[in-house]
């Protein structure tokens, strides 16, 4: 049975849905140049330029990456962003509400807030403070406050928020503060510095274990495959939480903060893996498949050139976008291991140990503002969910 | 003998587009053919030309974003009375009990043609149930009768099997039978044999064959392969970017064909008796993008025929070009 | 079919095993052992310990022996239906956890409940009206589900409860029946208590099954034996419900088998914020006081229940896919 045989003339690969008609004599002159340009622009368009330009379509993705941008920015500039020491307590300014700004003063734009005068309530004879009307304190930005080290080494005193002719720590309160009498938007600025990088780390550390054990798994196959296998739906049908707090009330009381920061970025660490060594297990798998390696093998290519100049390069942009979503797995773990206590332990700031001050419910429903920083927690999960699928449907979009 | 018998199937000016982000593809552009009752209809063309949309828009299951912009499908139904499937709403009872009533439709791949959950018998006898105002034991009698119709041996144990554990051969003879279940008038067939080996494909075109002959059953066969066109069509109709550029009977078509993409088709099946160490003829140039159709004839970027001026500024109609014919093509305008 | 069963069940029992040495490691990963608490909190209340009584404590509790054979001894007793004492409460582990560990998989499997009935139907809708407002909006309200890990939303909730209606949404039991023992009105107040706690934890599964199920069902719809299905002639509800929705079912039932430990997961730390009373807050204690026998036994218990659940979702998951029960290559 013959077949009709329509010759195919072009000769590059295209990208999925886009054919390049060779004949473009007949066609109407401007319209079918500018079209024919796009094409071509296409055509000739890197990977990571197409995948650019997928992403950039996605309204929330790009929406999620720049919120992630300035929670990055508030982390390496916390000390910017925030006005006192985040450790610095007062047991008599515990819990107070926070502060309102009053934008204008008399009709023009000049923020200030109240100064605070310390009374005792005739009541429980304990100190409180509030605001005094009198006593108008202005609000300046990029304000010189207390100095501090710029990224760690340039000294430096302006702030983002500073006041005028007093101090800070005395008259400044924008979030109220915590049951010690720590200003609540000075710590939120520091916890997000060690939220987003636990972050970040523990991540790193579950790439490299998925990678290395997914790469093997799906590479070499066989034994070593089962074995790996098994051993990761073990790991995931064992409830997690029980696991982790038992290896996080195992860390010595006595340890230094520095210490507990890496103990638990490792554990936290070791849920994440399995999930990324699905995946690179999945495309190892099905890339050793592809012609374009056999063809590598027959040319004479030794494996680890195949694997690293041939393989990985196709399935990086998934491995980016599989890392990315397992970022707020982290971040949540991180934050209920803290908050139960078992996590890092004071004087680390995390949104988990801001959080444990909002456990008790009595004292939540006096102050409510204890609960803003689960909203720091809520918006980063979501960016970084927005952000990571953008990126795999960037990379795949028919995956 | 009536010279024309009054078609079953008449499909007028057929406008099916996919409207979509990018921009709107025209699937069918004007495709307008009939169906004869009892004779075999073969629809050919590249891949990419319409034919399976243009079976669709006559079951009105075309896929969202398409949707069928113009055009009438008027079929006859068996006491005489004509209805246009365009005027129907997909989803009524109506245009229902046709689909698969009237009309049946078997597909390329059979394995994915059916649901790999269920078992091939309840997709039969839901068929049968549909159409048919019978009971379940007498659906499952008459679903055991379809398959032994088609060929199967022991039906009555394949009815309860799953496709997975049929042959390909067997499994398209189960579509075959559930196409065939509530006898209808007119077959569509999609490419029926293309994932077959050649073998099988022989078996399935004599077990057509047989069935219409034996029920004076229509066939709308659809395919690439022209060779299966010669052997089983009466009537053929050629299209190209979703228009029909010629048709006529299937002798006057391979023989004398008109239409320069018609011939260009038939100069490229390599033949014994072609002349030997010369390169196999090929239709210069490739498909259009949907989004980059050619204005005039749609063909005429790659036409052996060109006339500059006439061909690219005008679009040409389907007009009769001798006995029972019709090209649509400048050179005979 | 029988290979299948077999190989799950293997895998199952591997799983317990793999359960019950992590958890023993776990328990003794921390330096010292429960006598040097012990001593630490005597010493704290005033009174000493000598070596003597401590070496003779050690001896008693089997505490200076070689790790392995504390392992063995330990899964011996547990085997015989002897999970040891509680140290710091001085009473048998079982009695301590008691109810607790029911009613931890009462509320799970309440969770789960909760996440199915809710993501099957959105899930569908979702792929069937895809791109509509509906679909939309059920995506956003997913993703923040999503994101927002289950203790957080438990303490909104109870926050909202008690500031705005005054109620404290906690806990299982109405206040007068906490001790009572088990009756048709224990029950009933168990099942008016637990939607709370059950929608709490399933939030998040739930915003994940929907997007499985929407995922899955749109890869089916596209598949031709939907065409076929509609070229039979059968009305587009049931083309979508029998077919398409039967096959995105499979992948749906399977999920069940990490649904469980997740939400398990889970409520260890929402019952610490709802205050139920179920294993949560009873292992946080024991993991503080490093008491052995019984942080252990619940980490065990919980993971066996888990692998249960999971290996009833493999039976499931082969009672409805004939590919598996006829052994398809």
């Amino acid at each position: 049975m013959a077949e009709h045989g329509a010759a195919e003339e072009s000769s590059r690969v295209d990208p999925p849905g886009i054919a390049l008609g060779v004949e473009a004599a007949a066609e109407p002159a401007a319209k079918h140049e500018t079209r024919n340009l796009a094409e071509q622009r296409i055509a000739v368009a890197t990977q990571w330029q197409l995948m650019w330009w997928r992403f950039r379509k996605h309204k929330l993705a790009v929406g999620g990456t720049l919120v992630l941008a300035a929670f990055y920015l508030l982390a390496i500039f916390a000390d910017f962003f925030a006005y006192v020491d985040p450790s610095e307590s007062d047991a008599q300014r515990s819990l107070m509400a926070p502060q309102a700004i009053h934008w204008f003063d008399e009709g023009s734009f000049k923020p200030y807030v109240y100064a605070l005068k310390g009374t005792r309530d005739p009541m429980t004879f304990k100190r409180v403070y509030v605001p005094d009307t009198s006593t108008k304190i202005p609000i300046r930005f990029f304000g010189r406050g207390e100095p501090y080290e710029l990224l760690g080494f340039i000294p430096a005193d302006r702030h983002l928020f500073a006041v005028e002719g007093a101090k800070a720590s005395e008259s400044l309160f924008l979030m109220g503060t915590d049951t010690q009498g720590r200003d609540a938007w000075s710590r939120l600025m520091h916890a997000t510095r060690t939220s987003m990088t636990i972050g970040l780390v523990s991540v790193a550390l579950s790439l490299v274990l998925g990678v290395v054990l997914g790469g093997i798994s799906g590479y070499f196959g066989g034994a070593i495959d089962s074995v790996i296998q098994r051993i990761i739906e073990i790991l995931r049908s064992i409830p997690t939480i029980p696991l982790w707090m038992g290896l996080a009330a195992a860390v010595p009381n006595d340890w230094s903060v520095v210490q507990v920061y890496f103990a638990i970025t490792i554990i936290i660490s070791l849920i994440g893996w399995t999930e990324l060594a699905r995946v690179v297990r999945g495309r190892f798998i099905s890339l050793k498949q592809e012609d374009f390696v056999m063809a590598a093998e027959l040319v004479g290519c030794s494996k680890s050139r195949i694997i690293f100049r041939h393989m990985v390069p196709s399935f990086i942009s998934h491995i980016i976008a599989a890392t990315t979503l397992a970022i707020p797995a982290i971040i949540i773990s991180e934050t209920s291991l803290s908050f139960l206590g078992l996590g890092l332990r004071p004087p680390a700031i995390s949104w988990g140990v801001l959080l444990q001050e909002a456990q008790n419910i009595q004292a939540l429903v006096i102050s409510p503002w204890l609960l803003i920083p689960s909203f720091a927690v809520i918006v980063a999960v979501l960016a970084f969910n927005f952000m990571g699928d953008g990126i795999r449907d960037a990379a795949d979009p028919y995956l | 003998m009536q010279n024309a018998k009054k078609p079953l199937l008449s499909v007028r000016n057929l406008h099916t587009s996919f409207f979509q982000d990018e921009g709107t593809t025209k699937a069918v552009d004007g495709a307008s053919f009939d169906v004869l009752p009892g004779k075999t209809l073969g629809i050919v063309g590249e891949s990419g030309c319409g034919k399976s949309v243009t079976a669709q828009s006559i079951l009105r299951i075309v896929d969202h974003p398409g949707r069928i912009v113009e055009g009438k499908i008027v079929l006859t139904r068996e006491d005489g009375s004509e209805i246009d499937l365009v005027k129907l709403k997909p989803n009524s009872r109506e245009m229902r009990s046709i689909r698969g009533g009237d009309i049946g439709l078997i597909f390329q791949e059979p394995m994915t043609s059916f649901s790999p959950v269920h078992t091939v018998g309840a997709q039969l006898i839901e068929a049968v149930l549909l159409h048919n105002a019978v009971g379940k034991k007498e659906a499952r009698r008459r679903g055991i009768e379809a398959l032994r119709s088609v060929g199967i041996p022991k039906p009555e144990r394949r009815i309860d099997e799953y496709s997975f554990e049929l042959s390909g051969g067997l499994r398209q003879r189960a579509m075959i039978a559930v196409a065939l279940s509530c006898d209808p008038r007119l077959l569509i067939a999609d490419e029926p044999t293309t994932a077959l080996d050649v073998t099988t494909q022989a078996q399935i075109l004599d077990l057509l064959r047989k069935i219409q002959q034996e029920r004076g059953m229509a066939i709308m066969l659809i395919t690439h392969n022209l060779g299966v066109v010669a052997e089983m069509a009466d009537d053929v109709v050629v299209m190209y970017l979703g228009r029909v550029v010629e048709q006529g009977k299937v002798d006057d078509i391979f023989h004398d064909p008109k239409h320069p993409y018609t011939k260009a088709l038939l100069q490229s099946i390599p033949s014994i008796e072609s002349v030997p160490r010369v390169k196999l003829p090929t239709i210069s140039g490739s498909i259009p993008h949907p989004f980059n159709r050619p204005t005039g004839c749609p063909f005429h970027p790659r036409c052996a025929s060109f006339m500059s001026g006439r061909c690219d500024n005008a679009e040409p109609v389907l007009a009769p070009v001798g006995d029972g014919r019709k090209a649509s093509c400048f050179l005979y305008q | 079919m029988l290979a299948y069963i077999v190989r799950r069940l293997l895998l199952a029992v591997l799983t317990v095993w793999a359960i019950s040495v992590l958890s023993f490691i776990i328990i003794h990963l921390p330096p010292g052992d429960y006598v040097t608490s012990y001593i630490a909190s005597m010493s704290a209340s005033g009174s000493a310990v000598s070596e003597g009584e401590a070496k003779a404590l050690r001896e008693q509790l089997g505490l200076d022996k070689p790790i392995t054979v504390q392992y063995l001894k330990w899964t011996g007793l547990m085997l015989q239906g002897n999970f040891g004492m509680a140290m710091e409460w001085g009473r048998p582990v079982s009695d301590v956890i008691g109810d607790r560990l029911t009613l931890t998989m009462v509320i799970s499997v309440a969770a789960i409940v909760f996440t199915w009935a809710l993501a099957l139907p959105i899930g569908i809708f979702s792929a069937v009206y895809r791109y509509s407002f509906m679909d939309y909006v059920f995506t956003l309200v997913g993703f923040i589900g999503l994101a927002i890990p289950g203790f957080l939303l438990a303490l909104i909730v109870m926050y909202v409860g008690f500031a705005y209606f005054d109620a404290n949404v906690g806990g299982l039991f109405s206040p007068d029946l906490v001790e009572a023992p088990w009756n048709m009105a224990k029950v009933w107040d168990l099942t008016k208590h637990l939607p709370i706690p059950a929608i709490v934890l399933g939030v998040a599964g739930t915003a994940q099954l929907i997007r499985i199920m929407r995922s899955n069902l749109l890869d089916e719809l596209r598949k031709p034996y939907v065409m076929t299905a509609r070229a039979r002639g059968l009305s587009e509800y049931w083309v979508v419900m029998r077919y398409p929705v039967r096959v995105a079912l499979n992948p749906f039932v399977s999920t069940i088998g990490y649904l469980l430990p997740y939400i398990v997961s889970g409520s260890i730390i929402v019952s610490l914020v709802l205050s139920l009373p179920t294993v949560g807050p009873l292992l946080l204690k024991a993991l503080i006081a490093q008491d052995m026998f019984l942080a252990g036994t619940i980490v065990l218990l919980l993971g066996v229940l888990t692998v249960i659940g999971t290996f009833i979702s493999d039976l499931l998951l082969m009672w409805i896919d004939p590919r598996i029960r006829r052994g398809r290559q």
